[in-house]
């Protein structure tokens, strides 16, 4: 429930002094203070894979500042086609660019490209199962802007168009191996994208993305956390502060949202009777945990319990990303705090 | 230009295309034949004056491209590829039956000469920028053209399409709107008023002619500008047409976006269509 816009906030009226987080520029970064960081590594490896792949064109709706395209149009600038901001003619365009041999590589907000272009990538792309790759910023709760900027139904929206491929990468590493794993499959692809200085995890876990396939991270006899995208490094972090508890967390990553690696995740299910907890950075309604629901449940897997951290079926509020983390159950305190609630019960 | 049947007439050709529309209509026993009607003097110029092809290899890298938007006009596009050889004639009579190459919407995926998947309004234009831009980077001199309808014109992706095509100045972008003034709920400009189009079109970059697309030396003349046209823009060309062209008792209907037709009906339409064809 938003607040009434015709009551002053309550910290004005109460004299409350302390200091109030304010909403950063439009990306805010989703580093921590001390978290190894990669600049722009989509637009750098999609920059270096150009070099020896002609077929790679880069396109945006003015966005490839902000989507880190610009590295790519930098690198190639005869092969950097701006469309303007205009995101309906962006996926025309881009399957008029594929129908003619090339591979376009277009970015946007993952809002305007959901909402807005949803039609065009259904069928100008989808439907004729070209070979547009789809790169976006913002997903789910990355800006503090409020819900115009805020892509918190987007895979709900994509898991439902078919021949369409959906990837969730959580960390520096995994989109600069994502890149070329993304060229080389044929066919249409949607990236949710993490930009600027990324943070970088996975290089820990001696991790390598292979497209379609969940990865465990950690074994943990306590919970199973499945996780994509960005919840997955917060997943790591939540489990090395439950281990210090004596809490015991597995967290297995699924990177690709669709096609789902349902073995994978029924094989980790079975393995031993947990508490299974889905996090994304995303609704909980039509994302990864009903993606893995639906899994458990049609091949009569019951695990000790099944619960989902994912942002709420609201219109989220504007304010400070570390806020709006907090608030929403996204952050590694709220994260840890959710299972030992749900391991106590 | 093309390589086939030099020897048949413009006329004679559009009135083929009305007889294998007409003739899937019959199949259907309804449909959108009206646009089909009133569009084949357009289609017998794209496919036998102004497009290269060949018609035993549709997807000949050296070809134009002719996009349908208008999924709906499949029944016309198909008449004219069976005219250019492209679909064996007898294919008409499966016309929107079940696994047939001719669903009653044009898809890529199901039709030779298909070149894209029309229907969802207003993504014709757009697929040819990019098709441009590819064949731009392709150094290829071959043609897009786009055929749309004056329905399309409330789409906004058309505008952003044809503001684009203007930005990258788009000379080999030939688009043809088909102004047959009736959308699915009643004449064009009481749906929605898109006048003036040639200034409309001019304003945002375009070399733009206004002919009356059912005088077949009129749209020869306004295609070959649109080829031969010197400067560096995208070429429009309007074309005014007459819905259900050449059969006056459909073309008398109040209501003909999607015509249901009587079977005794269609026998009479073709008879009129085969007595002023060769004339």
């Amino acid at each position: 429930m938003r607040r009434s816009k015709y009551s002053r906030p309550d910290f004005l009226t109460q004299g409350e002094d302390r200091p109030r987080l304010t909403t950063s520029a439009m990306i805010a970064s989703i580093a921590g203070p001390d978290q190894p960081t990669r600049p722009a590594p989509f637009g750098h490896a999609l920059a270096a894979l150009a070099q020896t792949d002609d077929r790679i064109v880069g396109m945006s709706a003015d966005l490839a500042k902000y989507t880190d395209l610009h590295v790519f149009r930098s690198a190639h600038p005869d092969r950097f086609y701006q469309m303007g901001m205009a995101e309906q003619l962006l996926m025309m365009a881009a399957a008029g660019m594929a129908r003619e041999g090339f591979q376009p590589w277009v970015t946007t907000y993952a809002v305007f490209a959901s909402r807005r272009a949803y039609d065009f990538i259904c069928l100008a792309i989808a439907e004729e199962m070209l070979d547009v790759k789809i790169v976006c910023a913002l997903p789910g709760l990355t800006t503090g802007y409020g819900p115009s900027h805020q892509a918190t139904e987007d895979l709900a929206m994509f898991r439902g168009m078919p021949n369409l491929t959906i990837i969730d990468p959580c960390d520096a590493l995994e989109i600069e191996q994502a890149v070329p794993a993304i060229a080389a499959h044929k066919g249409p692809v949607y990236m949710r994208l993490l930009r600027g200085n990324v943070p970088l995890v996975l290089d820990e876990y001696g991790y390598t993305f292979e497209l379609g396939k969940a990865k465990l991270l950690r074994g943990g006899r306590d919970t199973l956390v499945i996780s994509t995208g960005l919840m997955t490094m917060r997943a790591l972090e939540a489990a090395k502060a439950l281990q210090k508890d004596g809490v015991d967390v597995a967290v297995l990553h699924v990177p690709t949202i669709k096609p789902l690696d349902e073995q994978a995740i029924l094989a980790e299910c079975r393995k031993q009777n947990r508490l299974v907890v889905v996090a994304e950075n995303h609704t909980v309604i039509g994302g990864l945990g009903e993606a893995v629901a639906a899994t458990l449940m049609r091949s009569d897997v019951r695990p000790a319990g099944f619960r989902q951290i994912g942002l709420p079926d609201e219109f989220l509020d504007a304010g400070a990303l570390p806020t709006l983390h907090d608030r929403y159950g996204l952050s590694t305190n709220s994260i840890a705090a959710s299972i030992r609630r749900w391991l106590d019960a | 230009m093309t390589q086939i049947g030099h020897n048949v007439s413009l006329p004679e050709r559009a009135r083929r295309i009305r007889r294998h529309a007409l003739r899937m209509g019959e199949v259907q026993g309804q449909g959108y034949i009206a646009q089909a009607l009133g569009i084949a003097d357009v289609l017998a110029v794209s496919y036998f004056h102004a497009t290269h092809y060949r018609p035993d290899d549709p997807e000949w890298e050296g070809r134009d491209r002719f996009l349908l938007s208008i999924g709906h006009y499949a029944i016309a596009l198909y008449a004219a590829l069976i005219e250019a050889k492209i679909i064996p004639e007898d294919e008409l009579e499966t016309y929107g039956t079940d696994d047939s190459r001719l669903p009653m919407s044009g898809m890529a995926a199901y039709t030779p000469g298909m070149e894209i998947t029309g229907g969802s309004l207003g993504h014709g234009l757009g697929i040819a920028v990019g098709m441009c831009l590819g064949l731009k980077r392709k150094k290829s001199a071959s043609f897009v053209y786009n055929l749309f309808s004056d329905g399309e014109l409330d789409e906004g992706s058309t505008w952003e399409a044809a503001m684009s095509a203007g930005s990258y100045k788009l000379d080999n972008l030939i688009a043809i709107v088909d102004v047959n003034q009736m959308q699915a709920d009643g004449p064009s400009l009481g749906v929605m008023n898109f006048e003036p189009l040639v200034a409309k079109f001019e304003a945002f970059g375009w070399f733009t002619q206004r002919v009356d697309g059912n005088d077949i030396e009129a749209v020869v003349r306004a295609f070959d500008a649109a080829r031969s046209h010197p400067e560096a823009r995208p070429r429009m060309i309007i074309c005014d047409t007459k819905m259900a062209k050449g059969v006056p008792f459909l073309e008398a209907r109040e209501r003909n976006h999607f015509l249901r037709v009587e079977p005794h009906e269609w026998a009479e339409a073709l008879r009129i269509i085969d007595a002023g064809g060769t004339a």
